[in-house]
C-alpha cells in the first residue's frame, strides 16, 4: 500500500513502539527499576499505564502533596455545584494503584531534587531514591499581589480542597454574592457552579470579552449574551485592586483573618461580595527543580521525549512547556489530553522505549449553561495571511468557523453544535492539506467521505487505526 | 483482539447497520419497540456516510491510543482488558464531550436524554458477532482479527 507523507507522522508512533517493544522488554523486565513520579493527575496516570506496558516488575512510585487518590480536577467544577457527588471524584476505576501495582506517598510534599544522588526528599525528610523521575507537579494558580489576597473568603480553584472549602464557606456563612476575578474557562465554570448554589455573581475580566484567549469576538458575545441572561453581571476591561474586609481592617481584633466585605476595581468601583475566587490561569509549579541545572523558562523545558535538560529526569503536564505544533514555538499548554499523552510518552521512554511527543494544541470543551463549545488551535489570527471559513445561526445559536493558513486547517470554533468536531482536530493535528476538499469542510454532512480516499482509507481500515 | 473492517466497495448505502445498531442499543432490542414505544429513542453508534454513488458506514475505530481515553477528564473512557474495546462507563461520564473535539473519526456522539452521556459502539458486548456486521447484506463489515 502507498502511503503518502501525510501517514508518516501517524505511522512514527506504531513502528517506534513496535520495534522498542521487542527490544527493549526482554531486558527492562529482569530489571529492578526505580520509578518515581511527582504528582498525581492525569500525566501520572498515562506514565504508570505506559511504563508498566513495558515493565511489571520495577517499582513506581507517587508522590503528591495532596491526600487524595488520583481524582479529576477539571470535575471540581460539578462537585461545587453539587452535579456529582465525593465518590464520583476519583478518576476512572479505583483500583488503578493496586492494578498498576503503584506505590503512593498521598498528602507529601516533595521538597527537594537531588540530582547528583538521585534522591527526591520529602517533607518529611523521608529519602525516595529514584532510576528514572517524573516531574508531573502541575500548575500553581495565579494569586495577584492585592492587598487582602488572604482574608477568609478569598480562593482560586483547580483543586479538590478548593471545591470543599467554597463549598463549606458558602454553607456556613449562608453567603449571597461572589466575584469571580477571571472570565477564562474555569472562572466560568465556577460561576456556572456558584449560580447553581443560588449566589449572584459577578465576573470581572481584565480583556474585552470572556474567553478572550481562546474564542474569536462571536463565539465570546454569544457564551456572554447565555451568561447574562441567567444574571450574571459581567465587567470588562477592569479587575480587583483591593479585597476589602468586614470592618475595614484586613486583621481582626482576635489577630484570626478577617471576612471579605468588597472588592475595589481598578477603576475605583466598589462591589459589595462575601467571596472571591481568582481564576485568572495557572503557572507551571516547578519549585522542585529551583536550585538544579533542570532548565527552566516558563515552565520546565523537555525535549521530545518529554525529557529534561538532566538525563533520567523527565517532566511532562502543566508543569512543562512542550512543542505546541499549531504556534510552532515552545509554551506551557496546561490541557488535560496534553497531559496524559506528554505523561505516557515520557513513561514509554522512562520503561526503555524511544516515543517522540509529537506536539500538542491548545483545545477545549467546554459546555457553560448547557451550551457546548469546542475551541480548537488559533481561533482568532488578527494576520492577513489567513482563511476564515465561519457559519452562524443565530435562532440555532450555533457558530462554526475554520482558520485556514495555506490549506491547512490551524483553529477552530464549534457553538451548539458540536458533533465530529475531532475529525478537524485531527486534520489539525496530522497537519493535512485541505486544498482538495476545503470547500466540503463547512458542510453539514461534511465526513470522512469527503477526504481523499488513500487518506480515509489508511485512516479506517489499514493499519493505521491509531492517531 | 477483533476489529470492524470497512469495506466501502461493498457499502450499498442500506443503513440496515444503523437500524440493527439503535435496536440492539435499545431497552426491549426489538425493532418495533425500540422505535414506536421507547422514548427517547435509542441511538444507533454507527454512521453512514454517503456521497454519490459511494458509501461506507463507520464506527469507533477502538484505536491502539485512543485520544478519546487520554482527553476523558473522569475516566468513563476506558480499555476493555480481555477484548481491547473502546469502552464508555455510562455512569461516570459527565457530558463534557472532551472525546468528542479529539476523535478522529467523529464517530461518538452525544446522548442528550436524562443524563448527558457519550455514546460509540461497544463492538456489541456480549454478542458473537457486531449487529452491524452480522446484518450487513453486503459484506461491507467484516469481523476480523487485529
Amino acid at each position: 500500500m502507498l502511503l503518502c507523507c501525510v501517514f508518516q507522522s501517524f505511522l512514527r508512533y506504531t513502528i517506534y513502539d513496535i520495534r522498542h517493544t521487542r527490544v527493549s522488554e526482554a531486558f527492562l523486565e529482569d530489571k529492578k527499576m526505580h520509578y518515581v513520579i511527582v504528582g498525581n493527575s492525569v500525566a501520572a496516570v498515562g506514565a504508570v499505564e505506559a511504563i508498566r506496558r513495558r515493565n511489571k516488575t520495577g517499582s513506581v512510585t507517587i508522590i503528591s502533596d495532596e491526600p487524595y487518590s488520583v481524582y479529576s480536577r477539571p470535575l471540581i467544577s460539578y462537585l461545587l455545584a453539587g452535579k456529582v457527588d465525593e465518590n464520583m471524584m476519583f478518576y476512572g476505576k479505583k483500583n488503578f494503584y493496586e492494578e498498576n501495582n503503584v506505590e503512593t506517598k498521598l498528602g507529601q510534599t516533595a521538597v527537594e531534587l537531588d540530582i547528583d544522588e538521585r534522591i527526591v526528599e520529602l517533607e518529611n525528610k523521608e529519602l525516595v531514591p529514584y532510576d528514572k523521575l517524573l516531574i508531573a507537579t502541575g500548575g500553581t494558580p495565579i494569586i495577584p499581589q492585592v492587598e487582602g489576597k488572604d482574608l477568609k473568603g478569598v480562593f482560586t480553584f483547580t483543586k479538590w480542597d478548593d471545591a470543599k472549602n467554597i463549598k463549606d464557606f458558602i454553607k456556613r456563612n449562608s453567603l449571597k454574592r461572589a466575584v469571580v476575578v477571571g472570565g477564562g474557562s474555569i472562572g466560568l465554570k465556577a460561576t456556572e457552579a456558584l449560580i447553581e448554589l443560588g449566589l449572584k455573581v459577578t465576573v470581572v475580566e481584565l480583556a474585552d470579552r470572556i474567553l478572550s484567549v481562546t474564542f474569536d469576538q462571536r463565539a465570546s458575545q454569544m457564551v456572554e449574551d447565555n451568561l447574562r441572561k441567567r444574571g450574571i453581571e459581567i465587567i470588562f476591561d477592569n479587575t480587583v485592586a483591593q479585597i476589602k474586609a468586614k470592618g475595614g481592617h484586613n486583621k481582626g481584633s482576635s489577630g484570626g483573618k478577617r471576612r471579605v466585605s468588597g472588592v475595589v476595581l481598578r477603576d475605583k468601583r466598589k462591589l459589595a461580595c462575601d467571596l472571591v475566587i481568582f481564576a485568572i490561569g495557572v503557572s507551571p509549579s516547578a519549585s522542585l527543580v529551583k536550585d538544579t541545572p533542570v532548565r527552566v523558562k516558563r515552565g520546565i523545558l523537555v525535549d521530545e521525549y518529554m525529557q529534561t535538560s538532566i538525563s533520567d529526569v523527565y517532566a511532562a503536564g502543566d508543569v512543562v512547556e512542550a512543542f505546541d505544533l499549531v504556534m510552532g514555538i515552545t509554551r506551557p499548554i496546561p490541557i488535560w489530553p496534553n497531559a496524559y499523552r506528554q505523561g505516557s510518552v515520557a513513561g514509554c521512554n522512562m520503561a526503555g522505549g524511544l516515543k517522540e511527543y509529537q506536539g500538542g494544541l491548545a483545545m477545549n470543551s467546554v459546555e457553560i449553561f448547557g451550551v457546548s463549545t469546542i475551541s480548537v488551535g488559533q481561533t482568532d489570527p488578527d494576520e492577513e495571511n489567513y482563511q476564515v471559513l465561519q457559519e452562524y445561526n443565530r435562532g440555532r445559536r450555533e457558530y462554526k468557523k475554520i482558520v485556514l493558513k495555506e490549506d491547512f486547517i490551524v483553529g477552530a470554533i464549534f457553538i451548539g453544535s458540536i458533533e465530529r468536531a475531532g475529525i478537524i482536530t485531527a486534520l489539525i493535528k496530522e497537519r493535512t492539506n485541505v486544498r482538495n476538499f476545503k470547500d466540503y469542510l463547512m458542510r453539514e454532512d461534511f465526513g470522512l467521505i469527503y477526504l481523499p480516499s488513500d487518506y480515509r482509507k489508511h485512516m479506517v481500515s489499514g493499519m493505521g487505526i491509531e492517531v | 483482539m477483533k476489529r470492524i473492517y470497512i469495506k466501502e466497495e461493498y457499502c450499498i448505502g442500506c443503513r440496515l447497520c444503523e437500524i440493527h445498531c439503535l435496536v440492539q442499543h435499545s431497552k426491549s432490542k426489538k425493532i418495533i419497540k425500540a422505535f414506536k414505544r421507547e422514548f427517547p429513542r435509542a441511538l444507533p453508534r454507527i454512521l453512514v456516510e454517503e456521497k454519490g454513488y459511494l458509501s461506507f458506514a463507520i464506527q469507533c475505530r477502538h484505536c491502539e491510543e485512543a485520544p478519546c481515553i487520554e482527553a476523558c477528564i473522569t475516566g468513563a473512557m476506558y480499555r476493555d482488558k480481555t477484548t481491547g474495546a473502546v469502552l464508555c462507563d455510562e455512569d461516570r461520564c459527565v457530558g463534557c464531550w472532551m472525546c468528542i473535539m479529539v476523535c478522529p473519526f467523529g464517530v461518538i456522539k452525544r446522548n442528550l436524554e436524562k443524563k448527558k452521556i457519550a455514546s460509540k459502539c461497544d463492538l456489541c458486548q456480549g454478542e458473537e458477532m457486531p449487529v452491524c456486521v452480522a446484518n450487513c447484506p453486503n459484506e461491507a463489515l467484516e469481523l476480523r482479527d487485529f
